[in-house]
């Protein structure tokens, strides 16, 4: 068993609904207790959308356990057919069908359905949301393009001379981050390089459009949580290469043009000139100073994660401290990308076990997903979110994408806001001793909610992380620190706590941390001025 | 000026008895895990871990909209693979995440186990695992058990599944104690107060609410106990008040001018309160309420109101509408309908309505938008589907989680539903 506070993916049905619900006429009928049907809500109003997402559940209950669940489900799948007229239907069960193993495959295949149905096995005690969605989405693909694979030895026929190279747009789904926006940023960049679009799926696509899947030249995969493993069925079946890089920031969006003029042959040189990218001049501007070597800490999917921390180094010149991902099944991607910075990645689906990686780090920029917010929250530092679980704010009504150029601007508003403004941080450092506009005061564009952490931010509430002040006096401050495992009693002198409170707020606690790591290490007490300048020569920040 | 309201004797159960249409199908409900949104916040040292699948933690999450609050006091111990093929004792692993859980907040006096449609279809015996949990960490911490699960429980069933689950933990009333008065169901602690002045009021102070705000402070309960409900979905926890010799004061549901004073009317009647000092007690709070109705009433009179079945408040909410507002019921929906709880609702209503319980949310759907009423109450999976289609909506999940009982409640209540109507009226985009 695994305790959990707070949860990154849902159970993999919900993938799969992710991809039914993105379709235009795919049915799911699920095998599912009553209140599995929560599961609406997420698209009705999570997403705001207008319609139902198209699954069916057989909303079996406990008195149904003895005998006629199997009849249920055949009931529910026949009622479904005739009310919707699904051009294709899905059909599997979620965590509490699959224990009742009435093997809706089969029971579907019964019934004679005129249509294709396609059952999946999603083992919910095992896998999780993407993992669901990347397995339907698969298996659709396969059942629906496969009729139409090429025989083996057969090679794709050369496009004909002028005819514009096309491609699919893989893996956007309903209840995806920015997915909706991304699919038009990327669109976009398509259209100027010339390329034509096939397909895209399964973001509003129709059963037939999967059919015609192998009519492309190659696939751009958005999200290779959600499109990775149809890619690559794709590419065995139908010889198309696959895009690898996604967009997400200006460099890996330069690398998404030129990897595609190549594959389609096109000259990517003027749509390169013309980037539409405000990023790289507003990263340069003087205004932007103020955000070197920034600590930031990065944790989401491993698509969005690998992009931040790209784009934080590379194009906001922040130091990337911590980098991590709940997706297991790109570990070693994210693995890869922390050890390019000199990383060791956090790979986890444990939201505690990100709270503490969070506080031991002590960034002063989280980018995190709804979940890091309320961590950053906790220890009083900013955050962006960029990455699922998704939540109300992710679907803004203005166009927002995360990819392309376009995207890039969006990025560098939403990361750089979170943080006090340049000028304004610069002023305030300048001015701290100033009654009305000090650090405490905040800065405006924080509004209401603009509280500085007064002292150090307050610990979690890990019992061994770290202890509150003890036996705090006007004179002096005591505090417990854990060195190596054993809880040591530090106290500040009057004077080294009123040195540290000179010291801007932004790197307040960093200092107070690493300054009682190394009193603590050597066993001074109190600490004084000298000692509080020891480790700062010392950490060499 | 609106006549004075009168209050309608209470009936025998049983009789006056509308059609009722049955359906068995999909059902667009919560389960019974969701009433934890309510009782953590209510039990203020209680904490409630959800044994359970991904799916469990998941709904808690982001269906149930508790990404708002800091850390809430519940959580999921997710059943993994290794827990079904018996690789792991799940029996061990759940005390270990007891463990975890119990250090991590160590201020929780009361913790419920809560069962979920995977732990009860693989029978994972809870209650001998509270047992054995309540060993180990008594006298600190409590622990008990109930199952949520949604081939058990629908919505607010929840709540009387736990409040089951306590019944039996509660003290016994002193031998030879005095009549005392019991109210039962979670009201919000204005409420609670508010209620609390008005027994007062009329000389009735051996009041006491279940549950309590604290594990420490549950009430007594005994043959002297006389009890009210506060919900209608409270059939089980009656059951067993019941068995531990508590009598209940029937009553319609304390929802409206009319409702309310017929629910406090109940306890006067019961201890002996002379007419006098019942309506003096009531006078003036229940002319507030008249009054604060009146403002809604011009938004909702002659309106059609459609209810999709939700939380149970279906039938008492239909009730007010329909008598103190002037609305028309088109349908009333309910998951489950208790006869005997809900016979003084019942009677009220006007005659032939039409109610249904259960559902076939397909089936519903295509006789509500026949019947194109007004405004609909549904649950939030079907509200925007509604609104997309030009119908008016009222998500019935604020019916449970804003305060709606009593006197002061009241027009906030007749509130909820004018808001929408008012709101389409207002917008001309």
């Amino acid at each position: 068993m695994q305790l959990t506070v707070w949860t990154y993916e849902g159970p993999p049905h919900v993938g799969a609904m992710r991809i039914a619900t993105a379709m235009t006429d795919v049915h799911y009928v699920l095998h599912a207790p009553q209140g599995d049907t929560y599961a609406d809500l997420l698209f009705t109003m999570i997403e705001r959308r207008g319609q139902r997402p198209p699954v069916t559940y057989t909303t079996f209950q406990a008195r149904d356990l003895g005998g006629d669940t199997a009849d249920l489900f055949q009931r529910a799948a026949h009622d479904a057919y005739e009310r919707f007229k699904p051009a294709a239907m899905l059909v599997g069960a979620s965590c509490t069908g699959e224990l009742i193993q009435d093997d809706p495959a089969g029971l579907a295949r019964a019934l004679g359905l005129p249509i294709p149905v396609i059952p999946l096995e999603l083992p919910s005690y095992q896998r999780k949301e993407n993992w669901g969605a990347a397995e339907t989405f698969y298996q659709l693909v396969r059942t629906l393009a496969g009729p139409h694979m090429l025989p083996p030895g057969t090679v794709r026929p050369a496009r004909a001379p002028g005819e514009p190279a096309r491609c699919n747009i893989l893996g956007a789904t309903a209840l995806g981050f920015r997915h909706r926006d991304d699919v038009r940023a990327v669109k976009d960049l398509l259209a100027r390089l010339g390329v034509a679009v096939n397909v895209v799926a399964p973001w509003q696509a129709g059963a037939a459009d999967i059919a015609r899947l192998g009519q492309a030249d190659f696939n751009v995969v958005l999200y290779p949580e959600i499109a990775g493993l149809a890619a690559q069925w794709l590419k065995r079946a139908f010889g198309q290469p696959t895009i690898a890089t996604v967009p997400i920031g200006v460099g890996a969006t330069r690398d998404f043009i030129t990897e595609v003029a190549r594959l389609a042959g096109v000259d990517a040189t003027a749509v390169l000139a013309d980037e539409t990218s405000r990023l790289p001049w507003y990263s340069r501007s003087v205004d932007s100073t103020y955000l070197t070597a920034k600590r930031v800490f990065v944790f989401g999917d491993a698509t969005h994660a690998i992009a931040a921390a790209r784009i934080a180094s590379e194009e906001l010149g922040f130091k990337v401290v911590g980098l991590g991902t709940y997706s297991r099944e790109r570990a070693r991607d994210v693995r890869e990308a922390a050890g390019r910075l000199g990383l060791e990645a956090l790979i986890t689906e444990d939201y505690l076990e990100v709270e503490a990686a969070c506080a031991e780090l002590q960034p002063e920029l989280v980018l995190g997903t709804q979940m890091e917010r309320h961590i950053a929250k906790r220890l009083g530092i900013p955050c962006a979110v960029i990455s699922a679980p998704v939540h109300v704010q992710d679907f803004p009504a203005r166009y927002s994408p995360q990819m392309g150029f376009e995207g890039a601007n969006v990025i560098f508003d939403s990361w750089v806001h979170p943080l006090m403004m340049g000028l304004e941080e610069h002023l305030l450092g300048m001015f701290r001793d100033d009654f009305e506009f000090n650090d405490g005061a905040g800065s405006s564009h924080l509004g209401h909610g603009a509280k500085p952490p007064a002292g150090r931010p307050a610990p979690p509430s890990e019992p061994v992380e770290t202890a509150p002040a003890v036996a705090a006096t006007d004179a002096e401050v005591a505090v417990e620190v854990m060195v190596a495992d054993r809880p040591i009693v530090l106290s500040w002198a009057p004077d080294a706590e009123l040195e540290l409170k000179k010291i801007p707020f932004f790197v307040r606690g960093k200092a107070r941390r690493n300054t009682e790591k190394f009193a603590g290490e050597r066993g001074i007490s109190p600490i004084t001025v000298e000692t509080l300048y020891d480790a700062k020569a010392h950490f060499g920040r | 000026m609106n006549a004075p309201l009168l209050v309608t004797p209470v009936p025998a159960s049983g009789c006056a008895a509308p059609p009722i249409l049955r359906e068995r199908g999909q059902r667009e409900v919560f389960c019974g895990l969701t009433g934890i949104m309510w009782l953590h916040r209510k039990i203020q040292d209680a904490f409630f871990l959800i044994v359970g699948s991904r799916t469990c933690a998941h709904l808690m999450q982001s269906a149930a909209g508790v990404m708002i609050f800091a850390e809430p006091r519940f959580a999921t111990a997710i059943i993994e693979e290794k827990d079904l093929a018996g690789l792991a004792d799940a029996n061990a692993e759940l005390d270990a995440v007891v463990e975890r859980l119990l250090a991590r907040r160590p201020e929780i006096r009361m913790l419920f186990l809560v069962g979920s449609c995977p732990s009860e279809v693989i029978k994972l015996d809870l209650s001998r695992a509270a047992l054995r949990l309540g060993q180990r960490f008594a006298p600190q911490v409590r622990v008990l058990n109930y199952s949520g699960s949604g081939i058990e429980t629908t919505f607010t069933q929840g709540e009387d599944a736990c409040l089951t689950a306590l019944v039996p933990t509660l003290p016994a009333e002193p031998a030879g104690a005095a009549a005392s008065l019991l109210i039962v169901g979670v009201l919000a602690d204005a409420v609670e107060d508010q209620f609390r002045r008005l027994f007062a009021a009329m000389g009735i102070t051996r009041v006491a609410f279940l549950p309590a705000r604290r594990a420490a402070d549950m009430p007594a309960v005994g043959p002297q106990t006389r009890y009210l409900l506060v919900q209608p979905f409270l059939g089980e926890t009656a059951r067993e008040l019941e068995n531990r010799g508590a009598t209940r004061l029937a009553a319609p549901f304390p929802l409206g001018a009319e409702g309310t004073t017929a629910w406090l009317r109940a306890a006067a009647d019961a201890f002996g309160v002379a007419d006098a000092v019942f309506e003096a007690a009531v006078a003036a709070p229940r002319e507030r309420a008249d009054k604060a109705l009146q403002h809604s009433r011009r938004a909702l009179r002659g309106r059609r109101i459609f209810f999709f079945p939700d939380s149970q408040l279906e039938i008492p909410i239909a009730r007010f509408l329909a008598r103190e507002l002037e609305m028309e019921l088109v349908e009333v929906g309910t998951p489950y309908l208790h006869k005997e709880h809900l016979a003084a609702d019942l009677a009220l209503l006007p005659a032939g309505v039409q109610l249904s319980e259960g559902q076939d949310v397909d089936r519903q759907l295509d006789r509500c938008l026949a019947a194109a009423p007004d405004i609909t109450v549904c649950g939030l999976g079907l509200a925007n589907p509604l609104e997309a289609r030009g119908l008016t909506t009222k998500w019935a999940i604020e019916l449970v989680f804003t305060p709606i009982q009593g006197f002061e409640q009241a027009g906030d209540l007749a509130e909820l539903f004018a808001r929408p109507l008012n709101r389409r009226a207002a917008l001309e985009v």
